[in-house]
């Protein structure tokens, strides 16, 4: 495996130890899924087509509160927006045409660029290894996960009985917890929780969440200083 | 077609399109600094309100229950650097003999 022989060893590891503790994510996503309503294979073919966790547990999320698919659709695209940004970041670096941009895309995520940056002091080799690496290993555990999880679920029952639905927001506020950096992103999590709660009792299920994503651009506009 | 069907194919659709899209294009469309703080700032708002809506709603009116439990030491967990699964596992666990409880 050429690929790998010519690869630091500090950058395999990296990219390893992201892609299994990710991956087993993947079965939390799962049986939240099931949990939700959706069959073993649509959860499946989210974890492989989707393939980007938070738009995954956000459209489960909406659509299991009752929301339609439409504003679950669109929960999940505005998490989603994100990956194209990192798109844009990497593809220079990765410089690649046709069917390997079209894997290079699907494998867009937090994991696979947030390791290639980190490998920047190495060169852009480096970078390319772990943004592969990192992308096809998070792809590999998360898909098995999902299943794993998927086949748990089905077989528990009652998702409330098995905490499955304190699961889905625990697994939310683990998401969001890393990105609670400055002043300014815990004014807009404090702002969207009371936004979305006030909001419930009168507009549609779902609606409430992608509403917030106003608050982002409402306090994207103002240049303050971060942090 | 039913609605999660509606949701698997438009959400995995829409998603390959945004990172499909940002591989494609130069980079200097959408590096605005407005834009790229926005972007920080969406799954901020979005995750916020999906843990808020899925711990404190039931269907369309607030409520409080054992996923508020939940969610506490899901809180304490991450306060205390727990790992993301002893986040949901903590969460669960704690969710789960709340509610056979009570």
């Amino acid at each position: 495996m050429p690929v790998v022989s010519a690869t630091a060893r500090s950058t395999i590891r990296d990219s390893f130890s992201v892609s299994i503790t990710v991956g087993t994510y993947g079965a939390a996503f799962g049986a939240a899924s099931v949990a939700a309503g959706f069959s073993v294979l649509q959860t499946s073919l989210l974890s492989l087509l989707t393939f980007s966790g938070a738009s995954q547990f956000a459209v489960i999320g909406v659509i299991g509160a009752g929301g339609s698919a439409l504003s679950g659709i669109t929960t999940a695209t505005l998490l989603g927006f994100r990956n194209g940004l990192y798109g844009l970041r990497m593809a220079p670096i990765l410089k690649v045409k046709g069917f390997k941009r079209i894997v290079a895309a699907q494998i867009t995520i937090d994991e696979s660029t947030g390791v290639a940056l980190s490998q920047e002091r190495l060169g852009e080799d480096a970078m390319r290894s772990g943004f592969w690496l990192t992308g096809f290993g998070v792809f590999i555990f998360w898909n098995l996960f999902t299943l794993a999880g998927a086949f748990g679920a089905q077989a528990m029952g009652n998702p409330a009985a098995w905490g499955l639905d304190a699961a889905v927001p625990a697994a939310f506020l683990g998401l969001l917890w890393p990105r609670l950096q400055s002043s300014k992103d815990r004014a807009v999590a404090l702002c969207a929780i009371t936004m979305s709660l006030v909001l419930t009792p009168f507009v549609p299920a779902g609606v409430p969440i992608i509403s917030t994503a106003l608050l982002a651009v409402i306090f994207g506009a103002r240049g303050l200083v971060q942090k | 077609m039913s609605i999660t069907w509606w949701a698997v194919i438009g959400t995995s659709a829409a998603a390959f399109a945004l990172k499909y899209l940002g591989q494609s294009i130069p980079e200097k469309f959408l590096s605005h600094p407005r834009i790229q703080r926005t972007n920080v700032l969406i799954p901020v708002a979005l995750l916020s309100a999906l843990v808020a809506v899925q711990t404190f709603t039931d269907k369309t009116t607030l409520a409080i229950d054992h996923r508020a439990l939940g969610l506490g030491f899901a809180l304490l967990a991450l306060v205390l650097k727990a790992p993301f699964p002893i986040v949901v596992i903590c969460a669960a666990a704690s969710s789960a003999i709340l509610y056979h409880f009570f």
